[in-house]
């Protein structure tokens, strides 16, 4: 992907995320959520990342943002009502993330590699999938049956915590 | 030209917006929201960083992207059972405002 494509789609991302937080309406959240993540998408694409980009599609826009925007419905969420604002905890929360902001960008200024370009790639890597699938197959069998394990746990524990009485 | 630190950059930007809507947002599923944002912008940087790190054979250091995998499995698990306990919790009291929802036992 050309290197001009990055502003727009950091940009579209940025924005989009911003809007998840800013938007008083829960449905408009989780469309921005979306948009934000589509350009994330592109993000990775950009950086020869196929898989990381398609599964980042496949798993958030479609299946996240299904159960988000479900559960929005169901408990019928609407636009909130302004409350009161509590600017205490607003004001600190916006100070410390600036503050966190600020600490980011010190750190990646005085980060040596991160002014350097990208180095080039000799191999293609458009069949990425196959590498990684050997790669997750092998090095890293263990952990992958762990997470197997753990979407086999968050699985029961979604059927036990949606039972109509809990005990 | 588009360095590691521009990928740096925006990703922590990411993850500011996401930690600003942890900090100031008071609905829950927002905050659910603002939780995926952070755990992306994790990803945008370690996916950076496997670009960064060209192997001898030419190609990016997988294990990075491998790692991104598996967040966004425990990202997708996250959200699944975080749901459900909104779901209990808002037939036992009404509500998805977390002030509202401030005592251990009721």
């Amino acid at each position: 992907m050309p290197a001009y494509l990055f502003w727009p789609f950091a940009l579209l991302m940025l924005v989009f995320g911003a809007a998840v937080v800013i938007n008083r309406n829960p449905v408009a959240s989780a469309l921005s959520l979306v948009v934000s993540f589509l350009g994330l998408a592109a993000l990775f694409m950009s950086l020869d990342a196929y898989f990381v980009g398609i599964i980042q599609v496949l798993v958030y826009a479609g299946a996240v943002m299904v159960l988000f925007l479900f559960i929005i419905m169901l408990l019928d969420l609407r636009v909130e009502k302004l409350r009161k604002i509590n600017w205490v905890a607003t004001t600190g929360g916006a100070v410390v993330a600036l503050a966190l902001l600020i600490q980011i960008f010190y750190v990646v200024g005085n980060f040596k590699a991160a002014s350097q370009p990208f180095p080039p790639l000799t191999r293609s890597t458009i069949d990425d999938v196959h590498n990684i699938g050997s790669l997750l197959f092998s090095s890293y069998n263990l952990p992958f049956q762990v997470i197997g394990v753990l979407v086999l746990v968050a699985t029961i524990g979604v059927v036990v915590l949606s039972k109509r009485e809990l005990r | 030209m588009v360095t590691l630190g521009d990928y740096l950059l925006v990703s922590g930007m990411l993850f500011t917006i996401g930690f600003a809507g942890v900090m100031v947002r008071r609905n829950i599923v927002i905050i659910l929201m603002s939780l995926e944002l952070m755990l992306n912008a994790a990803n945008l940087s370690l996916v950076a960083f496997s670009r960064y790190h060209v192997q001898p054979g030419g190609l990016p250091n997988y294990s990075a992207q491998i790692f991104v995998f598996f967040i966004i499995t425990v990202a997708a698990a996250e959200v699944a059972v975080g749901l459900a306990i909104i779901v209990a919790l808002y037939r036992a009291r009404q509500t998805t405002h977390v002030e509202d929802i401030n005592s251990l036992k009721f």
